[in-house]
């Protein structure tokens, strides 16, 4: 009973919020690591991208939910979805045009282009704020939960309830869904296949006669929908706020790293280790151990190895310890 | 040409500061003096960075929050009673986490390569690390609950406060040091990442640590290296100073306090520059100019790249750990809550890019421009809007929305003009001198 | 006039020009091989066939046509095919999939060639589902001329296909060489082994300074004492 109790305590505080935070990050690291491999830099304006698509999707919703329109139990957002992945693909086709097509022209280094992103970012930003504000907006609606901890309590029998809220399974489901789609197209169909070669080997992809405009315009718009997707799943789980969407920066970065850039099944990989340690490093142990302990006995202090405002930290740190150790990810990417 | 150059753009600069002086007020015009010189600084080191080197760092937030951090370290006079609720436990944990590594790096070295080697080095690391916390969490706890309302924190050295802008620069370095070695080496992507998470870090480490920096209770009431107004307005020297030249004495306290400043600031660049100058016409900076432009081919001339770069890394980083602590030294507080990427780390690159990267002067100039007109875009953003909008009606929501959202702006401002600098003149408004040697 | 022909091309990459007056030319069937000392011009030679790099004088015809104004990729297009020297495989694709990027342009179905590339290197055959970065450095080399030949050119241009291989290995990829050749595919190669590809080839070019130094039949060439002392190690 105790070890049960225990067991359930973990997972309502460790294993369901990290696997949908994981699939989150996922998401958003196979945007990063798609763009790397293809196009070359690391880009710094994903967080806003995904802060930009979020907000696109939080507008369509509001407005659906204006007219009355909604999916009963599940989130409007789901509907207003494929709106905010089609607006924000338009925008990042146009900030490509706009500003890293002429880069491509001069074959610029690398770190040029890192810059760009930067300035895109903050174009990014100022535009995301001046549209929604800086603050948090709520778009959630429909059902809360699939398991409420008192039902669970009361089904069986336990001290500890489960709660999983519908956020959370949305974000699973759809990143299982996201996923295979994904990787049914790079592996499976001819485009998807002259990315990977693209992503491979450049200049004998050109002597093939792969078209490196669509391929980069093809990047572009998966990028676009992995990060309105990413994001607006994290703005239903958690919240929408801008700021926040710019530090999602580090854990995805470290997600895509951890894997190994460029390498899609690494990103997946990366972004649910990234999860896992941030959750399980910053969770308090102290109800856990008593369960476990014989006896009432309870330890004094939180058990918690690390204050939740650190947790960007962990991220920080299991990517210094990649770069030191494998700098070519767990994945093997293109790195280095 | 390049003199003319100078001159004209450092001259237009001039002008502006006296309009607004004249049409404003002097104590705001010699407030953006001040923080344009602060600017420069920051400029300058980036540019060490970034000019002499081609290494981008995204962590500019996190180096300045460190000088800020040295300033109430230095200056602020010790907290005794916290020193005996805790101080030899925060002492204490550190020596535990210094033994802790220690004990990772022996383990590490002396033990034969394979799983056995990396399950002890996590023990070592993982007991170590609940020994230190459990040294450090109740000598924290009873440092943060003295007093808690005027101090809770350790307190600092009580030293003069001038003497943290090295300290800062020292710390700042440090830091650097570590990042680099670990980073450079490795695709250019990576520092630029690696910098971004620590300025994180550092900045998270600065608003939570309560019982260092009080965390968002801020630090009040810094010494300063000059005057205090109210002393100066009871000084008979000021006040007969004052009156020969005819000014308020109120008003021209704080302008003279600013121009203290001013000059103390001006010093520090000053040197900072010509040493920078120096540096770069010797042949350690024509080296690194050389590294720069062609790595593979200095590679291949057995130029250690990385050692080089790891050099010219923390020399920039320690400039903009001094202009991070001159900062906090002219606030008189320190404001974790303060420091934001776009703030320090975004527009200290727009400063560099607009203004000439890979010249020192440019980096300046840049620094005095982009900080100018991010103080002086919110009152014309805001004048704008208004102007713009004042066909609608007075209630009109979106008018409201509008007007608020103007501070927004500035970001979008910011970006487009890095971005448009880079793409049509990336050279900036003072190109680097391509002379031949 | 040959079938494939590059007459009289002077050029080079934006600064001093390393080809002077170079004259390349196969024929259908035949193998053609560009040899000569190091920085003698041999892979520029053939890279300015191909329109990599720009030739200021001279040009290049192909079938009677004169396609020296266009790209690479356009010039594939016109039944050219091009193996670099490093890095002519997509490494984390499999060897199928090299094959099918190679046959990226063709419309048509391209099940049939696959089978005679397999059918030409057997080994591909077995390790078709196998990322072609893990094979070895032969079968590698199979891999980027199997993925030249999807798009069943009129000419095959090899830059240093033996770099790195293994004697018998060597062997065996001339072999399959000529056999591609007896196919009526032309072929133009740069080798450093000049001994064993002249052995094979049907015309020989020895290029010295960007220059033509002697053009002749492979075995003339192997014939011609001063060749030999010079080129061939006596």
């Amino acid at each position: 009973m105790e070890l049960l109790n225990a067991l359930i305590l973990m997972a309502n505080f460790v294993l369901v919020p990290a696997l949908a935070y994981g699939s989150q990050l996922a998401l958003g690291a196979l945007g990063v690591t798609l763009i790397y491999g293809i196009l070359r830099f690391s880009n710094f304006a994903h967080g806003d991208t995904m802060a930009f698509g979020t907000m696109a999707v939080i507008l369509f919703t509001w407005w659906f939910q204006s007219m009355g329109i909604n999916l009963g139990p599940l989130p409007t957002a789901l509907l207003a979805l494929p709106f905010g992945i089609a607006i924000c693909a338009g925008f990042v086709l146009a900030t490509d045009k706009l500003v890293y097509k002429f880069y491509r022209q001069q074959r610029a280094a690398p770190v040029i282009y890192v810059i760009a992103s930067v300035g895109v970012m903050f174009v990014l930003n100022g535009i995301v704020r001046f549209i929604i504000g800086p603050d948090d907006q709520a778009f959630a609606d429909g059902e809360r939960f699939i398991v409420r901890a008192r039902s669970f309590k009361e089904w069986t029998g336990l001290e500890e309830g489960l709660t999983i809220k519908v956020s959370q399974g949305i974000t699973v489901i759809t990143a299982v869904l996201v996923v295979a789609a994904l990787f049914w197209f790079l592996n499976r169909t001819r485009t998807g296949k002259s990315m990977r070669a693209f992503s491979d080997n450049e200049d004998l992809a050109l002597l093939s006669g792969i078209n490196p405009d669509k391929v980069v315009m093809v990047t572009w718009i998966i990028a676009a929908a992995l990060a309105t997707i990413a994001g607006t799943l994290y703005g239903l789980d958690k919240s929408f706020k801008p700021f926040t969407y710019f530090q999602l920066l580090l854990p995805i970065f470290a997600a895509a790293i951890v894997g190994g850039l460029g390498n899609p099944l690494g990103a997946i990989a990366g972004g649910y280790v990234i999860a896992f340690s941030e959750i399980m490093v910053t969770y308090a142990y102290k109800k856990f151990v008593g369960y476990l302990a014989p006896g009432d006995w309870s330890p004094d202090s939180l058990l918690q190895l690390l204050g939740t405002n650190y947790k960007f930290s962990v991220s920080f740190v299991i990517l210094l310890l990649v770069l030191l150790l494998r700098p070519t990810g767990l994945f093997k990417g293109k790195s280095v | 040409m390049t003199m003319n150059r100078n001159v004209l753009y450092f001259g237009i600069m001039a002008v502006l500061l006296i309009i607004v002086g004249q049409f404003q007020s002097w104590n705001l015009s010699l407030s953006i003096l001040n923080l344009c010189l602060i600017s420069a600084i920051m400029a300058l080191g980036v540019n060490i960075q970034w000019g002499y080197a081609g290494l981008f760092n995204v962590g500019i937030m996190g180096f300045a929050a460190l000088g800020g951090l040295a300033a109430v370290l230095i200056s602020m006079p010790p907290v005794p009673a916290a020193w005996a609720a805790g101080g030899g436990g925060v002492l204490l944990s550190a020596l535990a986490g210094a033994a802790t590594i220690v004990g990772c790096i022996v383990a590490y070295a002396k033990l034969p390569k394979g799983g056995i080697r990396t399950a002890i080095i996590v023990a070592i690391g993982v007991i170590g690390f609940f020994i230190m916390r459990g040294i450090f969490v109740p000598a924290t706890d009873a440092i943060e609950s003295v007093d808690a309302a005027k101090t809770g924190y350790l307190g600092g050295l009580g030293l003069p406060v001038i003497l943290a802008w090295p300290v800062g620069g020292l710390l700042a370095g440090g830091v650097a040091w570590v990042i680099g070695k670990i980073t450079l080496g490795l695709r250019s992507d990576y520092l630029a990442i690696a910098t971004l998470g620590i300025s994180e870090i550092i900045v998270a480490v600065m608003k939570n640590e309560d019982w260092m920096t009080r965390g968002v209770k801020n630090v009040n009431g810094l010494s300063r290296p000059v005057p205090y107004e109210i002393d100066l307005q009871q000084a008979l020297w000021f006040q007969n100073l004052c009156e020969t030249l005819g000014q308020d004495v109120v008003t021209f306290s704080s302008i003279f306090v600013k121009l203290c400043y001013a000059g103390l600031f001006l010093i520090v660049l000053l040197a900072i520059f010509w040493l920078s100058e120096r540096a770069l016409k010797s042949p350690w900076g024509r080296m690194m100019r050389a590294i720069r432009d062609n790595e593979i081919s200095a590679n291949a001339m057995g130029k250690n790249v990385t050692a080089r770069h790891l050099q010219v890394f923390v020399l920039g980083s320690m400039v903009v750990g001094i202009a991070g602590a001159m900062l906090t030294t002219l606030d008189g507080q320190l404001t974790p809550a303060s420091y934001q990427p776009l703030r320090f780390t975004f527009l200290i690159w727009v400063m560099v890019i607009v203004g000439g990267s890979g010249n020192n002067m440019g980096a300046v100039l840049g620094g005095f421009v982009v900080w100018f007109f991010w103080v002086e875009a919110e009152p014309i953003g805001i004048w704008l809007m208004d102007t713009l909008t004042s066909g609608m009606a007075e209630d009109s929501g979106l008018r409201a929305h509008l007007l608020d959202s103007a501070a927004h702006m500035r970001l979008m401002t910011m970006g487009v003009i890095l971005l448009l600098v880079l793409r049509f003149s990336p050279r900036g408004l003072l190109p680097e001198k391509t002379g031949h040697h | 006039m040959s079938f494939l022909i590059g007459e009289n091309m002077t050029g080079g990459y934006g600064g001093a020009d390393i080809l002077h007056d170079c004259t390349i030319a196969a024929d259908q069937g035949e193998i053609a091989v560009i040899v000569g000392p190091n920085g003698a011009g041999k892979s520029t030679a053939m890279k300015a066939v191909f329109g990599m790099l720009n030739i200021h004088t001279g040009r290049v015809m192909l079938d009677g046509e004169d396609i020296t104004a266009l790209t690479p990729q356009a010039r594939v297009a016109k039944g050219m095919a091009f193996v670099p020297q490093t890095s002519n495989v997509f490494p984390t694709m499999s060897v199928e999939e090299n094959l099918e990027m190679g046959a990226f342009l063709r419309r048509d179905n391209i099940q049939e060639t696959i089978d005679q590339v397999y059918e030409l290197f057997p080994i591909l055959g077995d390790k078709r589902r196998q990322n072609a970065g893990e094979l070895s450095g032969g079968q590698r080399q199979q891999v980027a001329v199997g993925r030249a030949l999807m798009t069943q050119p009129k000419v095959l241009m090899l830059d240093e296909p033996t770099a790195g291989v293994s004697p018998i290995v060597m062997d065996e990829l001339f072999d399959r060489i000529i056999e591609v050749a007896r196919t009526g595919i032309s072929i133009l190669m740069v080798e450093q082994n000049a001994r064993q590809a002249l052995d094979i080839a049907d015309k020989g070019y020895v290029l010295v300074q960007g220059r033509n130094r002697y053009t002749d039949t492979g075995q003339a060439l192997m014939n011609n004492p001063d060749v030999r002392k010079s080129f061939l190690g006596g």
